[in-house]
């Protein structure tokens, strides 16, 4: 790369966005994952009880 | 599990060939670059909406509901891949020209067209309650809307000879030098199997969901 | 021959019940005349005929709508639908008995609306008309498709619009340009699609 120019901040921003949003995907779905793991902890509570 | 090792390898590769390889652009200088992520995320979300009516087709065929939850997934992520693209444009737009939007750019304005078809998809699906019938008309949906994808573009082109838009400097590659075309390659492999593993962790996360109601249910 | 009596009886049930009620065609009428109105004074002076004509197509879209919204609101309320279903008739020939039905409602509310609008804007010509009917065919193919499908939603008046505004773009674009064999392509392309895909449609809508 020659000296970056001034327009480096609209590619910065485009491949950032990118980044960003596939983070905030990973977040939301981590953040599934734990409830779905106190949800299946319940249960298994629950079949405890049962069985 | 090897899939999000290859996805996190390909990007690896892709911004490296993007960033240090790939020549600067004659005409449009540093802001090409943009192209390389933005036309790999477009051709990624036409590829979600195909599988999407694919999908779909197959539960026209077999009623397994497993299909409509792929086709669900895959539009899912077509309509993000989606809006990247036209947030994505939109900064190019913005670096090349100096507007935020411009209407003569076939591309994103077909992809503003489908955003739109897609998120009534949604719509569609919230509205009904899940059962045979939200199955049933999500799919045939999906499938008009991989249909209005070349009727679409053809009326957008047709469109432009009357709208008279302000016409820019065209974004198309005019002649791409090999090693520009291998950075858009690899980016576009990079999206494709990022696609594959958002895919697969959504799905993966929606089946539990429906595996747990059926356990309470059970359960309770 | 029977599939096309059935069309044949579904079509005049339909047309009969708009007779009897004179709820639907009358809103149309009043709908697209103050569209064209409110367009009047939406235009600032000196507007290009091209931008004349652009209008003239988003009232046609909305009014159509108008009348789409209605085309499946009787069966959804009286319950018909699972009468419909359980005739022995196929299933396109309630989608093709419906969209005729919604076609002679929309032409009736044009042969108010054209000359409406050669009267308040600039005239209107043969290719303009002509676009026009090639478009209805369009919409209430593609229009009665997704009625079925917003009916069997909870927020049906809301769906519809979101549904069927996409998809009609083409239509507009075809219909500004004058390009009557695109028209004629999406008529064919999307009746066909619609044809074959309604059964699903309305396979469990119960």
């Amino acid at each position: 790369m020659k000296g970056i120019p001034s327009e480096w901040q609209y590619v910065a921003a485009a491949y950032l966005v990118v980044f960003v949003t596939v983070l905030a995907w990973v977040g939301i779905i981590a953040a599934k994952f734990q409830r779905l793991n106190r949800q299946l902890a319940e249960l298994v509570e629950k079949a405890r009880e049962r069985g | 599990m090897k899939l999000p090792a290859l996805t996190t390898l390909a990007f690896g590769a892709a911004v490296a060939l993007i960033f240090f390889y790939a020549p600067t652009d004659a005409d449009q200088g540093f802001s090409q670059r943009i192209f390389y992520f933005h036309v790999p995320i477009a051709l990624t979300s036409y590829a979600c909406f195909g599988w999407g009516a694919w999908k779909a087709l197959r539960y026209l065929r077999t009623r397994d509901e497993r299909a409509d939850l792929e086709s669900y997934v895959a539009i899912h992520q077509g309509v993000i891949f989606g809006a990247l693209t036209l947030v994505t444009g939109s900064i190019w737009a913005r670096a090349s020209w100096g507007v935020w939007w411009s209407w003569s750019e076939n591309q994103l304005v077909l992809f503003l067209v489908l955003f739109l078809f897609y998120c009534a998809y949604f719509m569609l699906r919230y509205s009904v309650d899940a059962g045979p019938a939200r199955m049933n008309m999500s799919a045939v949906y999906a499938l008009f809307g991989v249909v209005l994808i070349p009727v679409s573009f053809l009326a957008i082109r047709l469109s432009q000879r009357f709208i008279h838009p302000v016409v820019f400097d065209s974004h198309a590659p005019s002649n791409m030098t090999g090693a520009q075309w291998l950075s858009f390659l690899v980016s576009f492999v990079a999206m494709l199997l990022l696609f594959a593993t958002l895919y697969n962790v959504e799905l993966a996360g929606k089946r539990i969901d429906a595996h747990l109601r059926e356990l309470r249910e059970i359960l309770t | 021959m029977t599939y096309l009596a059935d069309v044949g009886a579904l079509a005049r049930k339909d047309l009969l019940l708009e007779l009897r009620a004179k709820e639907t065609l009358p809103s149309m009428l009043l709908f697209v005349i103050s569209a064209l109105t409110i367009f009047h004074f939406a235009l600032p002076a000196g507007t290009s005929d091209v931008a004349a004509r652009g209008l003239l197509w988003s009232a046609l879209v909305f009014t159509a709508l108008l009348g789409l919204t209605r085309a499946f609101v009787a069966e959804r309320e009286q319950g018909m639908f699972d009468a419909l279903v359980l005739t022995p008739c196929d299933r396109s020939a309630i989608w093709l008995a419906k969209s005729l039905a919604v076609l002679a409602f929309l032409a009736a509310a044009e042969v108010v609306a054209l000359p409406a609008f050669a009267a308040f804007f600039h005239g209107l010509n043969g290719r303009t008309v002509a676009a026009v009917a090639l478009a209805d065919l369009g919409i209430v193919a593609v229009g009665t498709l997704f009625g079925a499908m917003a009916v069997a939603g909870r927020a049906r008046e809301l769906l519809l619009p979101l549904l069927f505004l996409p998809a009609a773009i083409p239509i507009v674009v075809g219909g500004v340009g004058g390009y009557l064999w695109f028209l004629a392509l999406y008529d064919a392309i999307f009746a066909v699609f619609a044809w074959g895909t309604f059964e699903y449609v309305i396979a469990e809508a119960a």
